[in-house]
């Protein structure tokens, strides 16, 4: 069985104030990037998934994996993509 | 173990990175002559009690978001189960982000809006003494009760906020010292200056401030005392006069 690997992003949702995306656009902001309107800060996790049947397979149980803990449902979104390999 | 003793007894968990373990068992045993017990996160039954605390601090280092591995942790079985059998649950600040994370309270606990840590006096608004918590107060009295934490900043979404209002959920709202409900008197953006909410049966209550820092004058206040002398007494420790 092949191995894959998940790439997901956990991101607040929109509504949600973001107090880190705020500091960093001032942050920008005081570079000189005056153009720049909003930033969102989220989370990048990798995780190696081990062997799954198929890709759905390993896709679905990313979905779990994100419901069950990596993303608060409340106040996060997440998506990924799942890729053969590691 | 054996219980022949009718008194009631109070569970303090323990998650590893737990900080305020200690002051909330001085608390319950030194200041109102209760009985309790540490709990270690691994232990599941806690049939034996009537009470438990979920301190302040940092549990399972707060990875991923605070209280999102917590949630998991073998205690947490036995929370749920003293939660459903109208049992008292308090959860102090990082018990307040654990209860909201296993959603035994609705809502979560953000980023401080100034992304500061803040570790400061506030005072605290009682909204309401329909609670087991505020009992013993006034509705309207101001608490000066301290804080100590970097998430703190209250969210909900627009429906879940107007239905703790409406079900008279909101326990403690952030105000100035004479009771007044304004942006400067929030000390990290909580929504609707919201300090401290109960869930349905209002038998678990979650707040941010630490009033287990405020139980005796050599520690600035003792305001702290109500809310303790409250839930004690719906459980049935005759609280000493001078401790309410």
């Amino acid at each position: 069985m092949p191995s894959y690997l998940a790439r997901i992003y956990v991101t607040p949702k929109p509504g949600v104030v973001d107090p880190q995306g705020l500091s960093i656009l001032g942050g920008l902001r005081s570079l000189g990037y005056h153009s720049v309107s909003a930033v969102r800060a989220g989370r990048y996790l990798e995780v190696q998934l081990g062997e799954a049947s198929s890709q759905e397979a390993a896709e679905s149980r990313t979905t779990e994996m994100c419901r069950q803990l990596l993303a608060n449902p409340v106040i996060e979104d997440y998506r990924f993509e799942v890729v053969e390999g590691d | 173990m054996t219980t022949t003793t009718q008194s009631p007894r109070v569970a303090v968990v323990v998650f590893p990175g737990t900080w305020s373990d200690a002051d909330c068992h001085h608390v319950i045993t030194n200041v109102f002559n209760a009985h309790a017990d540490y709990v270690w996160h691994t232990e599941s039954n806690l049939s034996d009690y009537d009470l438990a605390i979920l301190p302040g601090g940092f549990a399972h280092g707060d990875h991923l978001r605070p209280g999102a591995i917590a949630r998991f942790s073998p205690v947490m079985d036995g929370i749920r189960r003293m939660a459903e059998e109208g049992k008292t649950v308090i959860g102090i600040c990082n018990g307040f982000q654990v209860l909201c994370e296993a959603q035994l309270l609705p809502g979560a606990l953000l980023r401080n809006a100034h992304l500061q840590y803040r570790c400061q006096w506030t005072n605290l608004r009682v909204e309401t003494t329909d609670s087991r918590f505020t009992s013993l107060s006034q509705q309207g009295d101001v608490l000066r009760v301290p804080i100590s934490h970097g998430d703190g900043n209250y969210f909900a979404d627009p429906d879940t906020v107007a239905q703790l209002e409406r079900e008279n959920r909101i326990i403690f709202r952030y105000s100035t010292p004479e009771g007044e409900i304004t942006p400067e008197a929030n000390p990290n953006g909580a929504l609707a200056n919201i300090a401290g909410i109960v869930n349905k049966n209002r038998n678990v209550l979650g707040m941010m401030p630490h009033p287990e820092r405020c139980c005796e004058p050599e520690l600035g206040g003792v305001d702290g005392r109500p809310i303790f002398a409250s839930m004690l007494q719906h459980a049935g420790v005759a609280v000493p006069a001078h401790t309410s």
